[in-house]
């Protein structure tokens, strides 16, 4: 198997094409500023923050019953309800469900879980292909890619990229980068997809206890199209999509768009409650990890998350990154917390993708203390032992030295004065601070030195 | 009021001006300052590599030299929420919280505290503002851009003050400069970038000083204009708020 680089690594090779990255970075800030635009027009918006933040808290602190509830009341509607306790499982209900319904025809709109389940290169793997429906996923498909952002998954690309891509698979002409153009091609291939699909799977951002409906938001429509026409409907939702009730839809429907993209409201936000006849609905219902989450304290919040991707975009790692630089589906600030969760040893250097700046938890629709987790996981990781000896050996020196006053004088001093006489030993390609930047010119004495000398 | 000056080990070591410069200020605003000799650094390097079990000696040496004072102050956002945030000595417990209750960032302390509404300082200079994130986002030394609530900041409330001063605000008016502790060097492609991107906007209002109330962030910028051979030079607001004709 090909080794996945690290964070630092592959961003740096995202970084080594400049003006990419420029174009990456302020891409992203105009969706941030177009989310702070959107914020500023709601004088409740901190408030509704707050209330989002408690109905997460609440239900994840009753989760058990809710999901029951949802359960219970979804079944009456005429759903099939299946319980995963892991991404394999997931996996095996869905072609399950294929098999036996004998099944060629397959579109599938965004689904983040499925993403984190593997569920297309499972499927493949049995000979059994999806049709990704939404735009960006269905570029990112044709190119073997995974999405590199939760809500813009072909952000990474520019125009020309896609132009190459749908000339090589849907014979568009070359060269051609008009983005209606290309547009218009993909909606005529999707629009064949969509009449001839037997199956649609669909992701769910909300699931109402109280109700056993759900939610879907796209922009696309194309959740609708898939649901709408094809005679089997899986909707694949996290354990922590639940929330109490209805009218709770009216606090998230209006922090979700404005957060992810500065809409008010997605273009579309469609309710499934129950089957058409002669219909099926089937609900997976995954944990993959969750409730070992719910379990840890310090983490258990990062469940309140309603994938806007705010984080991303506020983010000035990502922006300068990438989504894939995270190796991981739910790339991100966001990412950086959940996905140590489910693999800490793979997963060990995004914690320390982040300059703890903050922003996240500030954009963050549902107060998630993202900085804060990040922070957190750091001595997770460092306790378990996943990091590097020589950072653990340097720190253990660094901790001497400042337990030890008298120590971090005498070699402050010699510090200084070596770097003096002997600026090659800093000045040189192994400092990784030297490689792009000046080292500070030492001084002759301390602070503490001066204050010393005005006390006589 | 017993005031003890904490100056970071890095400013101790690298940038002794900026601890005069704060040592002078507080001085000269009629404060008797101390400055206990056995403080060496509060921590934070390697709690936010993860090892912040391995503070404990550092923690105890910090409450040894710093116990007992009304107040202390240092020029560094991102150290007072260290301490603020993690300070804890099992043998001492009381005197650690004290210390977190009481500990100030230099620009908080003079507004806050002080209350500072005449400085007598003057810098004739085109000035770009960086707002240091811990101090901003952490301490809440100024409004934030993502939050929907009323605007204010302290630095700015002072930086007002000084004669001559041309305030100038990038584009983006609080985005990380990429410093971030050993992220500048475990990270060092993309805290590299951030920090040449902020130098950009700063470059584009022709600033010829860029100012903040964190060292660290300075001395990441600084690092990067040297090898640019750019004229901009850095500066802590201490020196400035210090600074006479």
């Amino acid at each position: 198997m090909k080794k996945v680089k690290e964070h630092a690594e592959a961003a740096a090779d995202f970084i080594k094409d400049g003006p990419r990255t420029d174009w990456h970075d302020d891409t992203l800030w105009f969706v941030r500023e177009k989310r702070d635009l959107a914020a500023h027009t709601l004088p409740e918006w901190e408030q509704l923050r707050e209330w989002a933040s408690q109905i997460k808290n609440h239900t994840l602190s009753n989760l058990d019953e809710y999901l029951k509830n949802f359960e219970i009341n979804a079944q009456s509607n005429g759903v099939k309800i299946h319980w995963a306790a892991n991404a394999a499982e997931h996996n095996k209900i869905v072609h399950k469900i294929i098999q036996d319904n004998n099944i060629q025809k397959i579109v599938k709109s965004k689904s983040m879980l499925t993403e984190e389940c593997h569920l297309n290169e499972y499927l493949i793997q049995n000979g059994i292909s999806v049709i990704d429906t939404d735009l960006g996923e269905r570029i990112v498909q044709l190119r073997k890619e995974p999405p590199s952002h939760i809500v813009l998954p072909a952000i990474h690309l520019k125009k020309q990229d896609v132009s190459e891509t749908f000339h090589r698979h849907l014979q568009t002409e070359k060269g051609n980068n008009d983005p209606q153009y290309l547009t218009e091609a993909a909606r005529q291939h999707l629009r064949n997809h969509f009449v001839e699909s037997e199956l649609a799977i669909t992701g769910v951002n909300f699931a109402v206890s109280e109700t056993g409906g759900f939610v879907v938001c796209t922009n696309e429509g194309n959740a609708d199209m898939g649901a709408n026409t094809a005679k089997i409907h899986i909707a694949c939702m996290g354990i922590e999509k639940i929330i109490p009730k209805a009218e709770h839809l009216s606090v998230f429907l209006r922090l979700l768009a404005r957060s992810a993209t500065g809409q008010p409201i997605t273009t579309y936000s469609s309710h499934f409650n129950k089957p058409r006849p002669n219909q099926q609905m089937h609900i997976v219902i995954v944990d993959n990890g969750r409730s070992r989450q719910l379990g840890r304290a310090d983490f258990r919040n990062s469940l309140k998350c309603i994938r806007c991707a705010a984080c991303f975009n506020t983010c000035p790692v990502y922006r300068r990154s990438g989504g894939h630089s995270y190796h991981t589906a739910v790339a991100g600030p966001i990412g950086s917390i959940l996905n140590p969760n489910l693999d800490m040893k793979a997963n060990a250097d995004l914690p320390f993708a982040s300059t703890l700046c903050g922003s996240c938890s500030n954009v963050c629709p549902v107060k998630i203390d993202i900085h804060e987790q990040l922070w957190k996981w750091r001595q997770v990781i460092a306790d378990e032992g996943y990091v590097t000896t020589s950072k653990k050996v340097g720190m253990q020196g660094m901790a001497l030295v400042f337990a030890n006053p008298k120590l971090y004088r005498i070699l402050g001093s010699i510090g200084r004065k070596t770097m003096k006489l002997f600026p090659f030993l800093v000045n040189n390609k192994l400092n990784p601070w030297y490689k792009q930047r000046d080292m500070p010119e030492p001084p002759k004495e301390s602070f503490r030195d001066w204050y010393k000398k005005q006390q006589k | 009021m017993k005031i003890a000056l904490f100056i970071p080990c890095y400013i101790d070591q690298f940038y002794p001006q900026v601890g005069i410069a704060t040592y002078q200020l507080l001085t000269k605003l009629g404060c008797q300052v101390d400055f206990p000799l056995n403080q060496t650094c509060c921590g934070q390097p390697m709690a936010n590599s993860g090892f912040s079990e391995l503070t404990k000696g550092c923690d105890q040496n910090f409450v040894r030299n710093f116990k007992g004072f009304d107040y202390i102050v240092a020029p560094s956002g991102s150290c007072v929420l260290h301490v603020k945030e993690h300070l804890k000595d099992d043998q001492n417990p009381s005197e650690a919280q004290k210390i977190r209750d009481n500990i100030f960032e230099l620009t908080e302390f003079l507004i806050d505290i002080l209350r500072v509404k005449n400085l007598q300082s003057t810098f004739p200079y085109r000035v770009g503002m960086h707002n240091s994130c811990h101090g901003q986002r952490g301490l809440h030394l100024s409004s934030m851009s993502e939050l929907m609530d009323s605007t204010f900041s302290k630095p700015e409330q002072l930086l007002k003050q000084v004669k001559g001063l041309q305030l100038l605000k990038p584009v983006r008016p609080d985005e990380c400069c990429g410093f971030g502790g050993t992220f500048c060097v475990f990270e060092e492609a993309v805290s590299v970038k951030m920090g040449k991107d902020r130098i950009a906007e700063h470059a584009e209002n022709e600033v010829e000083y860029i100012t903040a109330g964190d060292v660290s962030c300075l001395m990441h910028l600084e690092g990067i204009l040297k090898r640019q051979n750019s004229k901009v030079k850095t500066i802590h607001i201490a020196e400035i708020l210090n600074h006479m004709a």
